[in-house]
């Protein structure tokens, strides 16, 4: 908090505007899915599927032009693991960061995720978006199996345990991405990165 | 930066618009969309005879046959149209499993079975004479077209003159002091019609003998039925009658409880197309009748009474729940035979008949169905240590002509012999000394019975509980009135028992759901811990080297 403070620009204004609509959209479609998957009630069932199968062809949307944005700008590069430091980002939230210690990772233009992010968004991508988006487009289309002939090889009972299994995964990734956005120099210090887009380095 | 903003935000919202109506499940505004309008509909059109002119009907008619012979003068065919139907033989055979069912030969929860009772039940034949098993089929004159085509209202058929109509002033019900007097038959003859909701209804509105008692869904209020109670009948509105639905040709009139089209396919039908169920839903309104193919697809496992009927008998008359015999020959404190009525004015108890127990706006019972029917026919044995099927409804989950339909399940218990092991047939009706309604002797009126029903009779009788389920699917609801998606859609909604869908919001892995909320509570443990330190060592306070 001085004069020794640099600011670099991290995320540009699509990049913002994707993660926070992303993020609203999986905030909606995690309310809506419980609660179609019956865990609570709350907007009631027509209106819970209604939201969700809007907000599923929203995402769907997003997601088509975020791909383009990522090849067309080489920032699907974020992504590529590298398992250099792992060990120390481990450390570090296992005990360094209560001992004050500093975060071994520097955020770069270049660089924004840390090991540890990377990997998690790497798994997010590969494993539990595709369960969530293939059970789900299967669910979406329920009402053409018979005309496609996949009722007869597939069960709707099958499809719901998939999407479910990945709802839940999704919802764990959901509470500890946002615990983690908590770490950085002040509690809030990277809400307002994604917000401005600007990030306080040292 | 800007401007591509500007171009993807329309975009996607764009896409989310394409997206939306493919996705909705509530039905949107007007979602009637095969069915013909109100203006389209054709009110009924006189007819081109007037039967008040022909002199063949210009005669002082004493008798109901004398006027069907003066009916058959002209219609050369119809007493042999009419003989072929059930509404003649009160038969009826089952096209897929070869059963002979019918009036004649089942022995129901309600008033059992009419063999015995024949002066009395067959008030509701179409025919006269019909008193014993001596009834010749073959005689036209004994056709009642009158029952079915009288437009003055005035023609009745009171039980215990074998279906003949009231031919004397007489006291009805004996000792009401209320009085029925007979109809000017000349009239009747000269006012012929086709058959209107009251034609019908003097007989279906009051099966097992007291308004709405036996279906639940058909009671007298449908002869003046609003919106809410009919969609179809309602009065202001489309105003059909019942034979819009019931398409009738040669005197056979379409659509039986016996043999129920329980799950139409296709679209809706055309004129001049060869109509197997006119009666059903979907031959105005297709298999496809919703704007949302989510909707549509429902109706591969449910028929469409199932939403569209949330509640039947929608009204005070309401409808008999349960008919309990053996409390029948019970008598009031003085000795004599009594009657109560329950709060609203329905039976309760008659010491000749035992109790009853109605209910009004009443949620159905679901059941997986085929539309096959196999009936308890006289003589059929029972296993009296469990409720007897009086209608086995056939079926099952995941077979492609069987759909979740609604019923009305009536609760009974009659008596039986206990040594054969079959339902009785008793003489309940009548004035000679087996008759149970008038020495109150269950011994003499099943001895009777059997004899009439040319089945051995043990002698010991007993009483069993039994069930028989009716397929509901008149008084449809206004769209609005429909059941929602979350009184199916939920942990103890309408479709709780049925087995062999799975139903979100229903249904779920018991096992993916514990593990998957374990791992949710974990994180949310672990975050907590995490979070804790990190405020308890106070050392993340934003200072940094
Ligand atoms: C963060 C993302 C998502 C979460 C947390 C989520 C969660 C859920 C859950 C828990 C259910 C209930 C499953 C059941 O018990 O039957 C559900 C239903 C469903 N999901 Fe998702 N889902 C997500 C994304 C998607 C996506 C991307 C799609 C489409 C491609 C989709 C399509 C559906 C459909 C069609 C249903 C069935 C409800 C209906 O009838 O519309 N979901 N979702």
């Amino acid at each position: 908090m001085n004069a020794v403070n640099r600011r670099i620009y991290l995320y540009n204004r699509y990049e913002r505007f994707w993660h926070w609509s992303q993020a609203l959209l999986v905030i909606l479609m995690m309310i809506t899915g419980f609660e179609v998957h019956g865990s609570y009630k709350l907007l009631g069932f027509g209106n819970a599927v209604n939201l969700h199968t809007v907000a599923a062809w929203t995402l769907l949307t997003l997601w088509a032009f975020t791909i383009f944005w990522q090849f067309t700008t080489d920032e699907w590069k974020q992504y590529i693991p590298s398992l250099k430091k792992v060990d120390a980002m481990v450390r570090y939230y296992a005990y360094g960061i209560f001992l004050n210690a500093p975060n071994p990772f520097h955020k770069t233009a270049a660089k924004k995720h840390n090991p540890l992010q990377r990997l998690a968004y790497l798994a997010l991508l590969s494993m539990v978006s595709p369960v969530i988006w293939g059970s789900g487009l299967f669910y979406l289309f329920y009402s053409s199996w018979k005309s496609l002939g996949i009722d007869a090889w597939l069960s709707l009972e099958a499809v719901a345990f998939v999407h479910t299994a990945g709802a839940f995964m999704m919802l764990v990734f959901f509470i500890a991405h946002v615990y983690l956005t908590t770490t950085g120099h002040t509690p809030t210090a990277h809400i307002k990165t994604m917000v401005t887009g600007w990030e306080e380095v040292d | 930066m800007l401007s591509r903003l500007k171009f993807i935000l329309p975009l996607m919202a764009a896409g989310a618009l394409l997206a939306a109506p493919t996705a909705s499940a509530v039905p949107a505004e007007p979602a009637a969309a095969t069915a013909p309008q109100l203006e389209t509909i054709i009110k009924p059109k006189a007819s081109t005879a007037d039967h008040s002119k022909f002199k063949e009907l210009n005669r002082n008619f004493q008798t109901g046959p004398q006027v069907t012979e003066a009916c058959l003068i002209c219609h050369t065919e119809a007493a042999k149209q009419v003989q072929h139907t059930k509404h003649w033989t009160w038969e009826s055979t089952d096209p897929k499993t070869g059963q002979v069912r019918g009036k004649k030969n089942i022995i129901n929860n309600y008033c059992t079975s009419p063999v015995s009772n024949e002066k009395d039940c067959m008030a509701c034949h179409a025919g006269y004479g019909w008193k014993d098993d001596k009834f010749d089929f073959k005689v036209e004159k004994n056709v009642d077209c009158l029952i079915c085509h009288d437009q003055t209202g005035t023609y009745r058929k009171l039980p215990g003159d074998a279906g003949h109509p009231v031919y004397k002033r007489v006291e009805f019900p004996k000792g009401s002091g209320k009085f029925v007097e007979p109809a000017d038959l000349k009239k009747v003859a000269q006012s012929i019609g086709m058959p209107t909701r009251s034609n019908c209804g003097s007989c279906h509105f009051f099966g097992a003998g007291g308004n709405g008692a036996k279906h639940g869904d058909l009671d007298a209020s449908l002869q003046h039925p609003g919106k809410y109670l009919d969609v179809h009948m309602d009065e202001k509105g489309l105003n059909f009658t019942c034979t819009t639905c019931h398409a009738t040709s040669s005197h056979e009139v379409s659509g039986s409880r016996y043999n129920v089209a329980a799950a139409v396919k296709g679209p809706a039908h055309i004129r001049g197309k060869q109509d197997e169920s006119p009666a059903a839903c979907q031959s105005c309104h297709s298999d496809k009748p919703h704007h949302e193919a989510m909707l549509n697809q429902h109706t591969e496992k449910l028929a469409c009474q199932t939403c569209h009927i949330p509640e039947y008998a929608r009204n005070e008359i309401g409808t008999e729940a349960s008919w309990d015999w053996s409390q029948a020959t019970i008598m009031g404190a003085d000795g004599k035979p009594m009657v109560s009525k329950d709060s609203a004015g329905r039976r309760k108890f008659d010491s000749k008949k035992g109790t009853w127990v109605w209910d009004s706006y009443v949620i159905p019972e679901y059941r997986w169905y085929n539309g096959v029917s196999t009936y308890k026919v006289i003589g059929d044995k029972i296993d009296p240590s469990k409720t007897v099927q009086i209608n086995e409804v056939g079926g099952a989950p995941g077979d492609a002509d069987s759909r979740i339909w609604p019923t009305k399940v009536h609760r009974g218990k009659q008596p039986y012999d206990k040594v054969n092991n079959y339902l009785t047939v008793q003489h309940t009706a009548g004035e000679d000394h087996t008759a149970l309604w008038h020495n109150y002797d269950w011994q003499k009126a099943i001895g009777a019975g059997m004899k009439a029903a040319k089945l051995p009779y043990s002698g010991e009788y007993g009483f069993v509980d039994t069930e028989m389920t009716w397929p509901i699917t008149h008084m449809v609801a206004p769209k609005h009135d429909a059941l929602a998606c979350e009184q199916c859609h939920s942990k103890s909604g309408r479709l709780q028992g049925i087995e062999g869908v799975y139903l979100p919001s229903r249904d779920s892995n018991k096992w993916l759901d514990m593990i998957g909320w374990t791992l949710v509570m974990l994180s949310l443990i672990g975050i907590l811990i995490h979070g804790g330190l990190r405020i308890y060592t106070g050392k993340n306070k934003g200072q940094h080297k």
